[in-house]
């Protein structure tokens, strides 16, 4: 399985050299690769339909218990036959729809990026490789949605996006590690066999709530569901597939697929059903009362999404079996909606509903689409989306409490809500008189018009044989999330009882509704004073709100003197070693231990005393200069006569180099000023001797300490055996802790970057003048 | 500011002191020295004959810009750092070639990642201080 996620990040990645030869009419080549991945997925079917779940596993980490562990079960399988299946004819549509762009390659990679990272998530059966995915996607979602980045609306929605599902992301991170520590695995398995240990803690809730954000923000709950109407500034070919038909089920399928470990409890359910609920309720009348197309449709897909959250908070078998089903049948119809919505588009130039009308004269086909996928989603008998919403009414008329009959009501307001949406997105374009600047609108390329025929028609068909579709790809699904065996049946006809009554009444008051209801300017204008309030918005101020913080925060601590910094620096050290000296409490000094003071020493200390008092009354930087390095240099005779050759010869050579260096800048430097200021004098005198002194107190204490050389014997005794040196220091720096220098010798890398760069910025631009 | 003698001293000086550096660098293993410090004496003695010739006389020299030291010496780091993996082995176990080579002794990846610190902080020293010395003038 590692291939599948692989391969499309490995043509991506060819696709920075090569992106040319596929920039024009061979883009479509492309769409072989997640076409390809289908049908692995579709010759997958029987095997887990039988029951089986795929492991397959190689190290990666393994000191973290990190592991490119994945697993392919019926829940996994129906993602992956979405994500591979619709990302096929997303593909075919987009080398059209996009045809002549001047970054068509960068596009195709960033899809290709997020199809790979997108199947990775559904697969991974290890919680840190899953996290990682979940970013992944995040990240190429950002760039599809700011891909048309020259428009400033484009490139906010995509940062709030990214914000609000990165912010997400990080409370996701500590839930999951909080699970996977509990559980003593980062394995999903593993977790999932912990259940009762992860439920039964005290921290539950917490760990609940941590894992909720993550789910709630990625798949567009309220009150975080503001980013979804941004993100339809992406091309429609995105929208379809990353904002409708994918990406924003991830949230669903995490809270499917940890159903087992943390649902069932009292918790979930309110949650789930509270805010699955309101966002279900709340975003279907919102969807009316648009005037853009894609924002109708941004609408209904949240109120979806709100009734996935709602379905699996319910937690029944009943439920779920309906969450399996409305996630395929909403997959679907809503993606060709987009589709067809994104012909309109391409085609008049415009989605304002209250401008199209009457298309179906010449976009035939694509009326067609339209209206299949219309009907589908809006629950017309003999299509899936039909089933879909029966087993919706079947979930909430069995829910066993006193609540049964208001979760039905809520039920019955969303679903007549969608209904209308569906009819507003699919048939209005298409019903009516035509306006004449319509009337020579000309049929696009096939490329752009088949693929949402064929989803439309594979919803209709899916409808005719409930059966087949129940049991190839929702009952492995509903096993996948309960871990044990539940039979689905799906069937068209279930006798004329009350929920057959349900559907029907909500489909003629959606029609009604969809009558009656004519999108108008003034409705849009409404809704958009009631959103001043809304959490978009208070998001934003927030957002600005932490910008100004972080600025008046810089400002403060960068104030643009070296000395400052230091003084801050230094400060700051000296903090943390007074609590540590005072928290280690008094402590005695044996002089004994230490070595005896020789002749040597004193004349040494006397070099060092002679240099410092120089330097700090000299009235030349030269001089200080030349005097501070007298200083090292004797430090180097210190490291010298104690035996730390290697320590001399470096100190040694960097202090010749700190004097080259302070000479190349000498008289660059401002004049060299004598302070006379007492306050700043008193200020950096006391500093400086506190530094020292505790510094001096570290290091008596150090050699107080009962001798515990295990570290230090360790390393005398295998840097020979092991390490094959005798330069124990050598050894230490190359083997034993050779990760340390290595990332050293990034930092210095990057520091010589930094100084080239920052110069010869500089310098060019004073050549300019 | 040019002094013949310091000029006549660096011609010779330049070789036995790069020779020196290449020493501790070999030694490093068993003796005093290594990778870090042979690297700055390298540097070192780059920098005393700019001191005496100029600049662009040294640079002239060393050929190439001392910024592409960087990239060699980092990316011999990490490749002898990513060698075992393909041996089976975890990163940064040290790989040897059984025989004693003369001069050098047990050869292994850790000579090379000391190598690439050595090419690394030459690159590093000379790129910070040549570009300096070229924005003082």
């Amino acid at each position: 399985m590692l291939f599948t996620v692989t391969i499309g990040l490995a043509i991506a990645c060819l696709l920075v050299p090569f992106g040319k030869f596929f920039r024009n009419n061979r883009s479509g080549l492309l769409a072989l690769v997640p076409a390809l991945l289908f049908i692995y997925f579709l010759q997958k079917i029987p095997e887990i339909g039988s029951g089986r779940v795929l492991f397959e596993s190689t190290p990666w980490v393994p000191a973290l218990g990190v592991s490119l562990g994945f697993r392919l079960d019926g829940l996994s399988l129906l993602f992956a036959l979405l994500i591979t299946g619709i990302g096929a004819l997303i593909f075919i549509y987009a080398s059209s729809y996009l045809k002549g762009d001047k970054y068509l390659d960068r596009f195709f990679g960033y899809l290709l990026l997020f199809m790979s990272s997108m199947l990775g998530l559904v697969l991974s059966n290890n919680v840190i490789l899953l996290f990682i995915f979940w970013e992944l996607t995040s990240i190429s979602s950002f760039f599809l949605i700011g891909f048309n980045n020259r428009d400033d609306e484009s490139r906010r929605s995509a940062l709030t996006a990214l914000s609000v599902t990165g912010l997400g992301g990080l409370f996701l991170l500590a839930g999951l590690i909080w699970m996977g520590s509990l559980a003593g695995s980062y394995s999903i398995g593993d977790i999932l066999n912990q259940a009762g240990a992860i439920r039964g803690n005290t921290w539950y809730p917490v760990i609940l709530l941590l894992f909720l954000a993550g789910a709630f923000t990625k798949s567009a709950q309220f009150p975080f569901h503001f980013w979804l109407p941004g993100a339809m500034k992406a091309p429609t070919p995105v929208s379809a597939y990353l904002h409708s038909a994918t990406m924003v089920k991830a949230g669903i399928f995490i809270l499917a697929r940890f159903t087992p470990v943390l649902g069932g409890t009292a918790l979930w359910q309110w949650a789930l059903m509270g805010v699955g609920g309101f966002t279900m309720v709340y975003a279907s009348i919102l969807s009316l009362a648009k005037r853009d197309l894609k924002g109708v449709l941004a609408y209904s897909t949240i109120s979806a999404l709100g009734v996935l959250t709602f379905l699996l908070g319910m937690g029944t078998e009943y439920a779920v079996i309906a969450a399996c089903v409305f996630l395929l049948a909403h997959a679907l119809y809503k993606a060709p909606l987009f589709l067809v919505t994104g012909i309109i588009d391409h085609e008049t130039g415009t989605r304002d509903l209250t401008r199209l009308s009457g298309l179906a004269k010449v976009l035939w086909p694509v009326a067609l689409a339209g209206g299949l996928a219309a009907f589908s989603g809006a629950g017309v008998p003999l299509t899936f989306g039909f089933i879909g919403k029966d087993l919706i009414y079947e979930a909430t008329l069995h829910y066993e409490s006193a609540w049964a009959w208001y979760l039905t009501g809520i039920a019955i307001v969303t679903n007549t809500g969608l209904v209308a949406a569906a009819f507003l997105a699919g048939i209005k374009p298409f019903a009516g008189k035509i306006r004449e600047e319509y009337r020579h609108v000309h049929l696009p390329s096939a490329l752009m018009w088949i693929p949402p025929l064929l989803l439309a028609v594979l919803g209709v068909l899916a409808g005719l044989f409930p059966g087949t579709a129940g049991a190839l790809l929702a009952e492995p699904a509903v096993k996948g999330i309960f871990q044990q065996y539940v039979p689905v049946q799906l069937k068209i006809w279930h006798g004329f009882n009350l929920v057959l009554i349900l559907s029907l009444a909500t489909l003629t008051a959606g029609a009604v509704i969809y009558l009656i209801n004519t999108p108008r300017f003034r409705k849009s204008e409404l809704i958009t004073t009631l959103e001043r309030i809304r959490p978009g918005v208070v998001f934003g101020r927030l957002f600005i709100r932490t910008k100004q913080v972080a600025a008046a925060y810089t400002n403060f601590f960068h104030d643009g003197y070296l000395r400052s910094y230091i003084i801050k620096i230094i400060l700051f050290a000296e903090a943390l070693l007074i609590y540590e000296i005072y928290r280690g409490g008094a402590f005695p000094i044996d002089f004994s231990k230490l070595s005896p003071v020789r002749f040597y020493d004193i004349g040494i200390v006397f070099i060092l005393l002679g240099a410092l008092y120089k330097t700090l009354k000299t009235s030349s930087r030269l001089t200080a200069v030349v005097c501070m390095s007298i200083i090292g240099y004797a430090i180097c005779l210190l490291f010298v006569i104690y035996s730390a050759p290697d320590l001399a010869m470096t100190q040694f050579t960097i202090d010749t180099l700190t004097v080259v260096l302070f000479v190349l800048v000498l008289y660059r430097l401002p004049p060299f000023l004598k302070t006379k200021n007492v306050k700043v004098m008193v200020r950096d005198a006391t500093i400086s001797i506190l530094f020292g002194v505790l510094l001096a107190i570290i290091c008596l204490r150090v050699l107080m300490e009962p001798t515990r050389y295990n570290i230090s014997d360790f390393y005398a005794k295998y840097a020979y055996t092991l390490g094959k040196g005798r330069n124990v220091v050598n050894v230490i720096l190359v083997d034993f802790r050779g990760f340390d220098t290595m990332f050293e010798i990034v930092v210095l890398s990057v520091a010589a970057i930094g100084v080239y760069s920052l110069l010869k910025l500089r310098l060019k631009a004073s050549e300019k003048e | 500011m040019r002094s013949t003698i310091l000029q006549t001293a660096s011609q010779y000086l330049l070789p036995i002191l790069l020779l020196f550096s290449f020493f501790l660098l070999i030694r490093g293993h068993y003796s005093p020295g290594g990778g870090f410090v042979g690297g700055l004496v390298a540097s070192i003695a780059f920098v005393l004959h700019s001191f005496a010739n100029g600049v662009e006389n040294t640079m002239r020299i060393i050929r190439y810009k001392p910024m592409s030291l960087i990239p060699i010496g980092l990316g011999l780091s990490t490749a002898s750092m990513l060698l075992p993996v393909f041996f089976g082995k975890p990163v940064m176990t040290s790989l040897w070639i059984p025989e004693q080579l003369p001069v050098f002794g047990s050869v292994g990846t850790t000579l090379f990642f000391d190598i690439g610190v050595y090419l690394l902080v030459v690159g590093v020293v000379l790129t910070i201080l040549f570009t300096i010395s070229l924005f003082s003038e």
